[in-house]
């Protein structure tokens, strides 16, 4: 199993060892994201004093946390979508890699493109506005895996989508997990949100993330009860996707998608 | 044991019948071809065959692995190829080779893809970016990652379909002498009837999802009365009684 995943692994690496574009790509939009927020957050702390510039620095910080989430889910994704791209899916399921384990793969291929996407980010994030990610402690290590975990499950509902709907579900790949931005509360805190939505926002983890990571910045404490409700729905998420996974996967093998699904 | 054993093999889709209860057997160090014309269920008994498609009815046994419960067993020590599905194009053709030789556990990667690189004469092209080859390249790439785990039964989709004459014939030997080498069985389509002549000690003939006939290449050109395997294959596709 593990050789398995090592040769899914060597494939992505080397695949981006040989196309600079793919690589620039990883780290191109959170960059840019992190500028355009980091100047805003600037503008609010020069114009509003000490108070606001807190504020903004937990702005900063929600950037650069849901880029995890994003950079995750589209690591996953896009891994997948190189398949259908190469027309190599073909080979892949007739081999003996299992579909957990080229998930497994895509996994370890979105945790390095997040970390390597991230990296610069977060080293503009220091040295243009003084904001270090690292600052609350180790903790946030735990914020980092949970909004990472939160990223797979999306990527699995959107490969599943891909099984049922074929390549042209592919725009999905690049918006769904935009599409939750505004439920994650990433940039305000749950209470901003209309009484109506706010049931739905929890049953996110992100929310509770984001929760979390303002108490830690803002009043440096560790909000346990955000990280676990986040850990425990991320859990019951996983085991939805994998659920929803196994079966558009047999579905798709049943339907004969699997020789089409670049069509 | 047979390297491949079907039993009463059914596929059917909302629309059609894509295979229509087949039975047939393929023992060890045997090549079997599978003939039939456009939508005739080649590639649907060859999907079902290989797990990428699930079997509306009947039983596939590969190499004493039953399909529907223990597949990656049997996959593990068979291999295919096909002209129709590519292999990444921005890897190297050895970065390819490792890839699957990862997937297929070989022991001894590195002396597998020397071999491997000498007898399909690929040694000059190993560094070369997989898209970057000619299409007769790209084909025999295919074969050495299908022969990249020495498996034990190979399915072969049209596997000299853009070589060069010359080329194609240096493959069909290569593949006679994997078989009696190895005692590999191998499960060949193909629309060159020449190559099937050759390499196929059996022939199923399929016509909409049904075996029409079966049989030697030679025994069916007798019994046709026909003088080789086009003729017998123009006959049995145009033929309204079959």
């Amino acid at each position: 199993m593990i050789r398995r995943i090592w040769g899914m692994l060597y494939r992505h690496l080397a695949m981006y060892r040989r196309s600079w574009p793919r690589l620039a790509e990883i780290a191109y939009w959170p960059t840019l994201n992190m500028l355009i927020w980091g100047f805003t957050s600037s503008y609010i702390a020069q114009a509003h004093g000490a108070p606001r510039a807190v504020a903004a620095g937990a702005l900063i910080g929600g950037v650069l946390l849901w880029e995890i989430m994003l950079r995750g889910q589209l690591g996953v994704t896009i891994g997948f979508l190189e398949e259908i791209w190469s027309r190599n899916l073909g080979h892949l399921f007739v081999s003996p890699l299992r579909p957990g384990e080229l998930l497994g793969a895509l996994m370890l291929v979105s945790a390095v493109r997040t970390a390597l996407g991230l990296l610069p980010a977060t080293i503009i994030a220091y040295l243009l506005y003084r904001y270090d990610i690292f600052a609350p402690g180790p903790v946030m290590l735990l914020f980092f895996i949970n909004l990472l975990v939160m990223g797979w499950w999306v990527a699995l509902g959107i490969v599943s989508l891909l099984f049922r709907y074929g390549a042209g579900a592919e725009a999905l790949a690049w918006t769904i997990a935009f599409g939750i931005t505004p439920l994650a509360c990433v940039y305000y805190p749950l209470a901003a949100l209309p009484a109506w939505l706010q049931p739905l926002a929890q049953a996110l983890p992100a929310a509770h993330i984001f929760e979390g990571l303002r108490a830690a910045l803002l009043t440096h404490t560790t909000d346990w009860r955000q990280f676990a409700l986040a850990t425990g729905l991320n859990a019951l998420w996983a085991a939805l996707a994998i659920g929803v996974f196994a079966l558009e996967f047999r579905r798709a093998r049943v339907r004969g998608a699997l020789l089409a699904i670049g069509e | 044991m047979d390297a491949i054993r079907v039993e009463n093999l059914v596929k059917r889709y909302p629309h059609t019948l894509a295979v229509d209860h087949i039975s047939f057997a393929l023992a060890p160090g045997q090549i079997l071809g599978l003939l039939g014309g456009n939508g005739a269920g080649k590639t649907t008994t060859i999907a079902m065959l290989l797990g990428l498609l699930v079997p509306s009815a009947g039983r596939i046994t590969v190499l004493g692995h039953d399909m529907a419960r223990d597949r990656f067993a049997a996959l593990a020590r068979m291999n295919f190829s096909s002209p129709y599905i590519a292999l990444p194009a921005r890897l190297s053709v050895y970065e390819n080779l490792v890839v699957y030789g990862h997937l297929y556990n070989v022991p001894n990667l590195k002396r597998r893809i020397a071999e491997l690189a000498e007898q399909f004469h690929l040694t000059t092209l190993l560094n070369r970016p997989a898209g970057e080859l000619s299409a007769g390249q790209k084909t025999r790439v295919a074969l050495a990652k299908a022969l990249i785990n020495q498996p034990e039964l190979l399915l072969l989709d049209e596997p000299t379909a853009s070589l060069d004459p010359d080329t194609g014939d240096y493959v069909r030997g290569v593949l006679e002498e994997y078989r009696r080498a190895r005692g590999a069985a191998i499960l060949l389509a193909s629309h060159n009837m020449g190559e099937v002549e050759r390499l196929c000690d059996n022939v199923l003939m399929l016509k909409t999802g049904r075996i029409v006939d079966r049989g030697p290449p030679a025994e069916l050109i007798a019994r046709y009365g026909r003088e080789d395997m086009e003729q017998v294959f123009l006959h049995i596709a145009r033929s309204a009684e079959l």
